[in-house]
């Protein structure tokens, strides 16, 4: 099991990756929620995978890592709040740029010459 | 005197910067006097320990700062010490009274002043410290305060651009020698000066020893003007006058000189200190000693005439011998005294003259014959003349020279060389003396010269004094002194010299006999060489070194260029590689990725789900230029996280991630609505072939990661919180007692900035000019039919059900998987979706919430939750519980974690629908109907 959990933890943050390496800011925030799917994945992992054993007392003595859950669940709520934070400035940069481009510009940085030879 | 008198040595002139600030408004006069206090009260503490350093007991007064980094505010004060603490303070203050009268009335003289016991400070710092890092800090200072003082005259761009370049070089060199202290606190295993000192042997045996010493070289040589790091200080000469007298002759220049002799007995004694050491001494006293022959400007010979017998003390440093070090101590003296008072002269003969110019100032006997008489005593002790101080030392140097050295057969060239140097010693100080007062009637000068004001001269008077007493009763003058200073750099017992005028016919005697007349042969025909060397370009070392810097800032330039390029993919790119690169190299020392632990059999509806969630992720990337499929399949993803959360025994994480989810689809869907519906053709194939690549990789090495985790028993301190989750918080479920209690100041810290980032958000929104398309990504216009009756209905009457919900997910928290987060969700998520179903306008009518006052009393309360344990004398944030008996409910806990997690519950409340609430009225207030697409 642990080897399909890690294939899917990888993907998703190749999947993350790619789309954080994009141009456009809605994509680049697909990526970066994809990616947050893959951390928040990849740090409850690191306290090892249990069946069956929630961190409740009272039940059958085995408990999976609460500390790792903690930390993940601020993890979540935090992500959210990162997420609409870069939507919304990206919303903004939409509507006073006039595009949807992450670096505010429509012409791409790398293959400008005259940038380059700045 | 109890040793701890030290601290006030160095703290004395400390507080006196601040005294001629205050004392400038009583005139000039009082000024100095009120600057002159507290620097000759230090003298006086030194004075004090007179006896001690004869009698070789140095004194060491410790203060603990950080121990345990070895860091302790230290001083120590032996015959190297005390010798240079004299000079210090000594001459300090006759430059005090010399720049009373040579600033003019509109110099700042309160800054003056400051700046010059600041310097005055570091200075001793440097020479009384007992711990590396001190030294080094105090070394930094003397850098940073020669940089104020030359650059007094800030309005001229010559003493700017000198300071700059004096700042650059000493600086520079400064951070090298930082670096060689720490490899020595490697090394040795301490800061502490005297154990460095003492574990000579175990620094000469070390590998690192080459580097050491390099570094350590750096320091003192950029520091002490030695070839090539020489040509800062003839810049530095666009400085006042006293400053040169002070800094650039007798005491800042010399710190270079203090280090090596400090670190004689850990660095010195091998083959490679005397190669480098000795030959760049050799070097830097041949080069000085030529070039000080053809300068025009008087500092400027004087400058170069400083950098020739800095190079000579370095010389006899590097000769390492007993003897040699002794004649270098000797001359730290003589060379400090006549240099300075050289200065001075030099420095009356410009403010009484009006320019430094040999070319113009001639016949000055006639002007001011009491001046002439000083200075030609100082240009006497300079050139190495019998009778007079400098001779002295020259002789001991003469007679080092001729030791077999590690030259093997060449050894006979030092000797040569040192006579060479002497000669033209000779004829550089004859110059001084010709040019300036005898040689016919001076030219054009701005000033008729006269004899400067009474007291100005005493300072030179006192100097030029002691250069005579010291040239005939050297043993009763400095032999104690002198021995003190000398025992404290070799460490072992005194040669056997003797300090008399004359040692019978000798060579050494004969070397100076032919120096002398070498020098004045060479400035008889002088002509002829000023002839030869005019033919050389003389190089300006300002623009020079400008150019230096500017190419040195081009190629900073280029890399920032590189790197901080404006764009974010850029930025992103570089961060993916660096993480790449910082995971993979500890990876590649990972054996095998599977470890010791069991593995879980694989469930074939777990794996089903896996592959739905790869194929859902893998949607996202495919279609993504799709936005709106795109973000359904995303969606997709997210719902699968939380099928694994609550699989792998993670209830609490399961509804999070449930209820978050919904809010980031709402949340991504509202978004879409302002941005264009698809993603435009990527037209590079090259980039994404490399951004798949990079992917591919990065996923590779997490998903390995995560695996070789996954399969090792790791020691966690989980135990720890499930032991104490019941007894010390009061809940059984363990992670929500973590969050409200355990670590219940991180989650403080977290709502803080979920609140923040909701105003960030709702400030962003507020001023956000609008562009509101009016079609969908099909060219349809938006649906006028926007609230489904069904929908309506059915949401209504969930509502109350919801609350019902989310209040007793609140309740069971602290027990069962639930919570303020996840309850605060759940509320958010029924109110979002009255939004949804019934529109802004109906939920406007019936909820009148203050977002923004709801995160501010969530806040409150989780706050003032923290604060109340105070009041119980618990540390903040300290759970108090006990249970209760009420009728018909029966026994039920109460425990103040619950209050703590009300305030995360309304925060999240708050903040969900403030992000949420306020974007979805922005498309709805200003309908998009009119305006068309913009």
């Amino acid at each position: 099991m642990e080897g399909v959990y890690a294939v899917c933890v990888g993907l998703l943050t190749a999947c993350g990756i790619f789309l954080l390496l994009r141009r456009r800011t809605y994509t680049v925030v697909l990526g970066i929620t994809l990616l947050s799917y893959a951390v928040n994945l990849f740090l409850f992992a690191s306290g090892g995978l249990k069946l069956n054993a929630a961190a409740i007392l009272g039940g059958n003595g085995d408990f999976a890592d609460p500390l790792t859950q903690a930390l993940v669940l601020t993890a979540i709520v935090i992500g959210f709040a990162m997420t609409a934070f870069i939507m919304v400035l990206a919303m903004v940069a939409r509507a006073e740029m006039g595009n949807d481009h992450v670096d505010g510009t429509d012409v791409d940085h790398e293959r400008t010459p005259e940038k380059e030879a700045q | 005197m109890s040793s701890s008198a030290l601290l006030w040595i160095v703290v004395l002139p400390l507080l006196g910067t601040l005294v001629p600030l205050v004392a400038q408004r009583w005139g000039k006069t009082a000024c100095a006097v009120a600057t002159a206090i507290l620097p000759a009260t230090a003298l006086l503490l030194v004075l004090q320990f007179h006896a001690d350093v004869v009698a070789q007991t140095p004194l060491t007064a410790s203060w603990h700062w950080i121990p345990s980094l070895g860091l302790n505010l230290s001083f120590h004060l032996d015959g190297l010490g005390f010798l240079f603490a004299l000079l210090i303070l000594g001459i300090g203050l006759l430059v005090i009274l010399y720049a009373r009268y040579y600033l003019s009335d509109e110099d700042p003289m309160g800054r003056f002043y400051a700046y010059l016991i600041l310097f005055m400070t570091a200075m001793l710092g440097v020479v009384l410290s007992n711990n590396l890092i001190q030294l080094w800090m105090f070394w930094e200072l003397t850098s940073v305060s020669s940089f104020l003082l030359i650059s007094f005259w800030s309005h001229r761009s010559d003493a700017r651009r000198g300071a700059r370049m004096a700042l650059a070089i000493t600086g520079a060199g400064g951070l090298a020698l930082l670096a060689g202290l720490l490899l020595i606190g490697q090394v040795v295993g301490s800061f502490d000066l005297q154990t460095v000192l003492a574990s000579g042997a175990l620094v000469r045996a070390h590998d690192a020893y080459p580097v050491i010493l390099g570094l350590i070289l750096l320091g003192a040589f950029t520091k002490s003007a030695q070839f090539p790091f020489h040509f800062w200080l003839p810049h530095a000469m666009a400085a006042p006058t006293p400053v040169s007298a002070y800094l650039h002759s007798a005491t800042m220049v010399k710190a270079g000189i203090f280090l090596l002799a400090r670190f004689f007995p850990v660095l010195a004694g091998t083959e490679m200190w005397f190669l480098v050491v000795g030959l760049t001494g050799l070097a830097t006293l041949l080069l000085g000693a030529y070039t000080a022959l053809f300068k025009h400007d008087l500092k400027g010979l004087l400058a170069y005439s400083t950098i020739s017998h800095l190079g000579l003390i370095t010389l006899l440093l590097g000769m390492h011998s007993e003897l040699a070090a002794v004649a270098a101590v000797f001359h730290i003296i003589n060379h400090a005294v006549f240099k300075a008072s050289l200065f001075m002269a030099a420095g009356i003969i410009d403010h009484e003259s009006g320019t430094r110019d040999m070319r113009k100032l001639n016949g000055l006997w006639n002007y001011m014959p009491h001046t002439a008489t000083l200075a030609m005593v100082a240009s006497a002790s300079m050139a190495g003349i019998p009778l007079f101080n400098g001779f002295l030392s020259k002789e001991m140097f003469f007679a080092e020279t001729l030791h077999p050295g590690a030259l093997g057969s060449l050894s006979w060239m030092i000797p040569v060389f040192a006579t060479v140097g002497a000669a033209l010693s000779v004829a550089y100080s004859v110059r001084f003396i010709h040019d300036v007062f005898f040689n016919g009637e001076p030219i054009d000068l701005p000033k008729t010269p006269h004899e400067p004001p009474r007291y100005m001269k005493v300072p030179v008077e006192i100097l030029v004094a002691l250069c005579i007493l010291v040239g005939i009763f050297p043993e009763f003058m400095v032999g104690e002194l002198l021995a003190a200073a000398s025992q404290s750099v070799i460490r072992t017992e005194l040669p056997e010299y003797g300090l008399s005028i004359w040692h019978g016919f000798n060579l050494p005697l004969m070397m100076s006999l032919a120096a002398v007349i070498g020098g004045a042969f060479i400035y008889y025909h002088r002509g002829t060489l000023f002839q030869l060397q005019a033919q050389f370009p003389e190089r300006d070392m300002k623009a020079e070194f400008e150019k230096g810097v500017v190419a040195l800032l081009g190629v900073a330039h280029r890399i920032m260029a590189w790197i901080d390029n404006g764009s974010l993919q850029r930025y992103s790119l570089l961060l993916v590689l660096a993480a790449i690169v910082m995971l993979a190299a500890p990876l590649t020392g990972l054996v095998r990725a599977l470890g010791d632990k069991s593995l879980m059999p694989v469930d074939p509806f777990a794996a089903i789900a896996g592959f739905l969630l790869c194929v859902s992720a893998l949607a996202t990337v495919v279609l993504h230029r799709q936005r709106l499929v795109a973000l359904l399949m995303l969606s997709v993803a997210g719902l699968i996280v939380s099928m694994a959360f609550s699989y792998f025994s993670a209830p609490d994480l399961a509804l999070t991630q449930l209820t978050v989810e919904v809010v980031t689809i709402v949340l991504l869907l509202l978004a879409l609505f302002f941005l264009p519906q698809s993603t435009p053709k990527e037209t590079d194939p090259r980039r994404i072939a490399r951004d798949l690549g990079l992917a591919a990789i990065a996923g590779g090495i997490i998903g390995t990661l995560s695996y070789a985790l996954m399969t090792r028993s790791l020691d966690s301190i989980a135990d720890y919180f499930v032991a104490n989750s019941k007894t010390g918080g009061g809940g059984t479920n363990v992670v929500n007692v973590i969050l409200v209690d355990f670590r219940g100041f991180d989650t403080l810290g977290e709502i803080t900035v979920l609140g923040i980032a909701a105003l960030g958000i709702f400030g962003l929104i507020s001023r956000m000019p609008l562009y509101l398309p009016a079609r969908d990504a099909f060219g349809n216009r938006w649906s006028n039919d926007v609230h489904p009756m069904m929908l309506g209905m059915v949401s209504r009457w969930l509502l109350p059900m919801a609350l019902l919900v989310s209040v007793f997910i609140f309740l069971r928290g602290h027990n069962q998987p639930g919570g303020g987060f996840i309850a605060g969700l759940i509320t958010a998520i029924a109110i979002l979706q009255q939004y949804i179903a019934n529109g802004v306008e109906w939920v406007r009518g019936r909820l009148r919430i203050h977002y923004a006052a709801m995160i501010g009393t969530g806040l409150g309360i989780a706050l003032f939750s923290g604060v109340g344990s105070w009041f119980f004398g618990r540390p903040f944030l300290t759970t108090w519980f006990d249970y209760f008996s009420w009728p018909v409910v029966g026994k039920f806990e109460l425990a103040s974690a619950m209050v703590f997690d009300l305030g995360v519950y309304l925060t999240v409340i708050g903040a969900t629908l403030m992000i949420l609430a306020n974007l979805g009225e922005l498309s709805t207030r200003h309908r998009p109907d009119s305006r068309g697409e913009s």
